[in-house]
């Protein structure tokens, strides 16, 4: 089946010499939930740009469902939604003729695009705001705006860029949940994001970009395998001052007096439970230290740090 | 894109530029109706009367045209620099960028855009003169060629100077520096007849005589300048600028990293 993105020998250079990206390589299946993850300026958006035609590549290949970028432009842009990290709409334009616009840029008829426009607006609680100028609108309001404007021509996959950054939680997960729909419904999406409890929710397989290389490519559920040691913390009915020695297990107190303990994937927790039992310790709550996803990447992105410090 | 499709995108830029013209028409269409009937009163009932004939015809039958002119061009060019301008600035740009639209659509679209534009307060200015002059059309075709080559000359003017601009600063520059002074000195105020030999022979280097000269000679049936030559000149120079603006979005000049 043809992947609904295939990057191939991908390499940008800015004008100043700067190599935003140094060959890579990225495939989404077709009807996949993708996140793209890496630390800032690491070159998501510019690998995000050159596949949405605003940044131009200096070398390699990208096929949008088949049709090269170099070839059939306007094929691969016809099967692509975008929305961009920045709001990058008239703040002066009216929301319905915001969404409406981006329609008939992509040769739909105003007739349809209304009905369309419509769908997406009362979709994602916008119909309400649809006679207001876009600078009126909050800036969650804003964030759903672009991705009604990125989905009125009903694309193949749709690329968001940070689409939750400065979202309250509530309307976070109300994305999350609209997303996860049109997911359903065979909307391939890509995403990236700081969140990495989002990319841990939505999404089924993930890439992590750093300093222009990617330095991981796999589905969500291989990389939290490769996962061996996370750390708990427990809040304890006591007040512990010094680690505790539990057989087994490194433990630390952490600034506020609750216990962190390593376990490693092989140990399980109830080991940590007797040893904590034998010390007459009680445990009134408890929490892991970092999502799962998080520990991974600061560790995936530390470990191409060092390789590239002994490489230079 | 399908040729309905495409034309879709066309209109759907046009009608964009004009929701946008006409959402802030005091800034757009006001200001040339004013200033335009300020030159009516002052320089063509209150000097005019006191110069006497100017080409044959009274001196305010001899501005209208020149003015009409005056407007269109201004119009036509701001339209089309402010408003590219503006969607680089808020980087509203990307909404076409990502889209499937040609770049010669896209330049197509705000040519039109600001021959709308220009066109519109070229009419506004010619009902505002039926006040103070009767005009008698000379030739009517060579007067309606006239004005909108001239109008889609200078919306890709200003479409080069949007995308070269980089602050808004830039895109003052030209209008002010440029193009008021070149109009100015094209004969909307006076035949270069009057002109002593040498400066005669530098006006003939303004290409605005040239378009000021081609419409007075459609509406009046009196010219500074062959005729012919202007029109030749007016489409050569539309079809080096149309080659330099696609070019230009190309090579997304100002528009992509």
């Amino acid at each position: 089946m043809t992947n609904a993105l295939q990057i191939d020998g991908l390499v940008k250079t800015y004008g100043d010499g700067f190599e935003a990206l140094k060959n890579i390589d990225l495939h989404v299946a077709e009807g996949d939930f993708f996140a793209l993850l890496g630390p800032n300026g690491a070159g998501k958006s510019t690998t995000l740009g050159i596949v949405c035609s605003l940044v131009n590549k200096t070398s390699g290949r990208v096929q949008v469902f088949g049709h090269d970028i170099d070839t059939d432009l306007s094929a691969a842009k016809m099967n692509l939604g975008v929305v961009p990290q920045e709001f990058n709409f008239n703040q002066f334009e009216k929301v319905f003729d915001i969404v409406t616009t981006q329609a008939g840029y992509y040769g739909i008829p105003f007739a349809k695009a209304k009905l369309s426009a419509e769908r997406y607006l009362r979709k994602l609680g916008l119909w309400e705001k649809r006679n207001s100028p876009a600078r009126m609108l909050s800036g969650g309001m804003k964030r759903r705006l672009m991705i009604a404007r990125a989905l009125v021509h009903e694309p193949r996959m749709l690329i968001l860029d940070e689409p939750t950054a400065g979202v309250d939680i509530e309307l976070r997960r109300s994305m999350w949940a609209f997303l996860e729909e049109i997911n359903r419904q065979g909307t391939t999406i890509i995403l990236t994001t700081h969140y990495l409890e989002e990319a841990e929710a939505l999404c089924r397989n993930i890439a992590i970009i750093d300093k222009g290389r990617i330095v991981k490519h796999t589905s969500k559920k291989d990389l939290l395998q490769q996962l061996s040691v996370e750390t708990f913390v427990l809040d304890t009915d006591q007040n512990l001052t010094e680690p505790l020695a539990l057989e087994g297990f490194t433990t630390r107190i952490d600034g506020e007096g609750a216990l962190e303990v390593d376990v490693e994937k092989s140990q399980g927790l109830n080991g940590v439970f007797i040893e904590l039992e034998r010390h007459k310790i009680k445990v009134l709550s408890m929490r892991t230290k970092a999502n799962r996803l998080e520990e991974l990447f600061l560790r995936l992105v530390e470990d191409n740090a060092g390789e590239q410090g002994a490489h230079s | 894109m399908s040729p309905h499709a495409i034309f879709t995108a066309f209109s759907t830029i046009v009608v964009r530029e004009v929701r946008r013209f006409t959402r802030i028409w005091p800034q757009t269409l006001l200001p040339p109706a004013v200033t335009m009937t300020l030159y009516f009163v002052i320089f063509g009932n209150l000097i005019g009367s006191r110069i006497g004939d100017m080409g044959g015809f009274n001196y305010m039958a001899f501005i209208v045209p020149g003015l009409i002119m005056m407007s269109v061009i201004t119009s036509s060019y701001a339209n089309v620099v402010s408003s590219f301008f503006s969607m680089k600035f808020q980087r509203s740009i990307e909404e076409l960028l990502v889209s499937p639209v040609p770049n010669w659509v896209i330049l197509l679209g705000y040519v039109a855009g600001g021959m709308t534009r220009g066109l519109g307060v070229g009419l506004i200015v010619t009902l505002l003169s039926l006040a103070f002059t009767q005009l008698e059309i000379h030739n009517l075709p060579v007067m309606i060629l006239t004005v909108f080559l001239t109008s889609a000359l200078f919306s890709l003017g200003g479409f080069i100077n949007a995308m070269l601009a980089t602050k808004f600063d830039d895109i003052s520059i030209v209008p002010t520096f440029i193009l008021t002074p070149l109009t100015y000195l094209g004969g909307v105020f006076y035949s270069i007849d009057l002109l002593p030999a040498f400066w005669q022979g530098l006006s003939l280097i303004n290409p605005i005589l040239y378009m000021v000269n081609a419409f007075r000679y459609g509406i009046l049936g009196v010219s500074d300048v062959n005729v012919g030559l202007a029109l030749v000149m007016i489409v050569l120079f539309i079809t080096v600028l149309s080659i330099i603006c696609l070019r230009m979005l190309q090579r997304g000049k100002g528009i992509r990293h």
